[in-house]
């Protein structure tokens, strides 16, 4: 590869996920990044409680966003042959553990408002 | 200001520095230097990865060119997708698209074929008889394949019978899958080839062997096939270091090989191939057969005198300069892609590679000065080994590994990762290729 710009980058997603798949979920991280900020701007603090939730969520998110990427890949666990490979796993459960953290987050503070910070 | 208020994040530096991020995404993006203006006449023959991706940075670099890209066929293929076609992991129509879809503005397209060549008077004669002058032509027709050159076969027998061809297009490609499935389930032989002579990309082969392998393993249980590759001299693939690490994974896998076998005929009736050998014809019987035809170039370049007349000379590969790519007695032609006779390169990858400095050089010849670019042999292949691993093979003219990615993306390890950039961020990096972007 010689040159990798950010076009090239998107046009490597829209051929993983297919270009609706994919940019529905930029929608939608968007549209959560952007109520998860409201709620941060909104309470003007972390609620704990929420955020306990939220980091219960974080395993299943993690396993949720390997299934989905091996299962779009045409790959499976056994594939996984060196440290590079691991550090793209890790890679991968970590977003998909952050990103179930924020919507839980997100959700129970739109969803119970801010009674219970 | 303390340095610690400094590092305190607020809702403003956060946002300033969002924005920052985003200039510094766009300000990225190569500045576009003055277009030349000149006057040349152009032609290209060939709208393939060469071609296209030719076209498209040229319209980029020169005003009032006058630029004409020869190509009959309607639909552009993805050639590095057919091995995934043939393993079945995609359809057909994952490599096919419309030749015009690529092409920019302002350039003529014929959809004829080249015809002939006349390097002196500088015309090109196509199929329908039009004559085109050139100040500068680039030769990227492809490559042909040979299949009347293996007795006994023919093109309607793919799929059926237990034969397999997967570069003969993607309606081929579907079809060996089908006959590759049928092994798969059933059990039995499989038999792997390759041409002796130069070839589109040396690893399809031993990609093609190593899926079948894997999948028929996966689907019938281990033990109930029989695999044999069929290599067409000592070696199993043009890199030693590489040959010697498939040696060692066709051991692990139970694959044999045969060295020096080159497919000679096949009887599809009672299913044996017929290889010629150093000590003469060998017989093997199989359920099922891959079979990759010899690879030439176009008659129009052997008859036009555009050939190598000492080297290849039964695949009449255009004489270029290895690092120029520039014809050695006619300075006003260029060859990109299978076509050109340098050693190695006839991929997608080395395209890639090559097309910089065609464009280069050319730019160069224009302007009255000598380029600078050089090709030196640059290739890759994602040799995939099983579903979900391949090995991500770069290497040069020397027989040098020219790893992308060196101490992250190990050459000959069998990584996911390397899978990926295969099955998936190769499509849109080629992609990005046509359209003269990377």
């Amino acid at each position: 590869m010689e040159q990798l710009t950010p076009e090239t980058l998107i046009a490597v997603f829209e051929e993983i996920f297919g270009r609706t798949l994919f940019w529905g979920m930029v929608v939608v991280a968007a549209v959560v990044t952007a109520a998860y900020i409201f709620v941060l701007i909104r309470d003007r603090s972390m609620s704990m409680r929420k955020f306990l939730l939220a980091q219960l969520s974080m395993p299943f998110g993690a396993v949720a966003a390997v299934i989905f990427v091996m299962a779009m890949t045409d790959s499976n666990l056994r594939d996984i042959g060196g440290p590079v490979d691991l550090i793209v796993l890790l890679g991968i459960a970590a977003i998909g553990a952050v990103g179930a953290a924020i919507l839980v987050y997100t959700a129970q503070s739109l969803f119970r408002g801010q009674r219970d910070l | 200001m303390t340095g610690l208020e400094k590092q305190s994040p607020s809702r403003r530096t956060f946002l300033g520095l969002a924005a920052g991020g985003l200039t510094a995404v766009f300000a990225a993006q190569p500045a576009t230097a003055a277009k030349i203006q000149t006057k040349a006449r152009i032609v290209i023959i060939g709208a393939g990865a060469a071609g296209t991706s030719l076209v498209n940075r040229l319209v980029t670099r020169l005003d009032g060119a006058a630029i004409t890209i020869i190509d009959p066929s309607a639909e552009h293929l993805y050639q590095p997708g057919l091995s995934l076609v043939a393993a079945g992991l995609k359809p057909a129509s994952y490599t096919r698209s419309r030749t015009t879809d690529w092409l920019p503005q302002g350039i003529t397209l014929v959809t004829e074929a080249a015809a002939a060549v006349d390097p002196v008077a500088k015309a090109v004669t196509t199929s329908g008889g039009q004559s085109l002058g050139y100040d500068f032509l680039i030769l990227a027709p492809g490559l042909v394949l040979d299949h009347d050159a293996i007795e006994g076969f023919s093109l309607d027998l793919v799929g059926s019978s237990g034969i397999g061809a997967l570069y003969a297009g993607p309606q081929y490609a579907a079809k060996t899958w089908e006959a590759a499935s049928k092994f798969c389930e059933s059990g039995g032989v499989g038999v792997f080839t390759r041409p002796a002579t130069e070839m589109k990309c040396a690893g399809a082969p031993l990609k093609h062997t190593f899926l079948i392998e894997d999948i028929a393993t996966r689907v019938a249980g281990a033990g109930k096939h029989e695999m044999h590759y069929a290599a067409n001299n000592e070696a199993l693939f043009g890199v030693p270091i590489v040959s010697e690490k498939v040696r060692m994974l066709f051991e692990s896998r139970g694959i044999a090989a045969h060295y020096s076998h080159v497919l000679k005929s096949i009887d599809p009736g009672r299913k044996r191939a017929v290889f010629q050998t150093p000590t003469g014809d060998s017989e093997i019987g199989y359920d099922y057969l891959h079979v990759i035809p010899p690879q030439r170039a176009p008659e129009f370049v052997r008859q036009s005198g555009l050939s190598w007349a000492d080297k290849w000379t039964d695949q009449g590969w255009v004489e270029v300069d290895m690092k120029t790519l520039r014809h050695l007695r006619y300075p006003d032609i260029f060859a990109l892609g299978d076509v050109a006779g340098v050693p190695k390169g006839k991929t997608a990858a080395s395209v890639k590679w090559q097309v910089p400095v065609v464009e280069d050089r050319l730019i160069a010849a224009i302007e009255g000065r000598e380029g600078s670019a050089v090709y030196d042999g640059y290739t890759s292949c994602p040799l995939i080994t099983r579903v979900g691993r391949a090995m991500l093979i770069e290497f040069d003219y020397h027989n040098n590994l020219t790893p992308s990615f060196p101490g992250v993306i190990a050459p000959l390890e069998e990584l996911w990762i390397s899978w990926l950039m295969k099955e998936v961020a190769l499509k849109a990096t080629y992609n990005a290729m046509l359209r003269g972007k990377a």
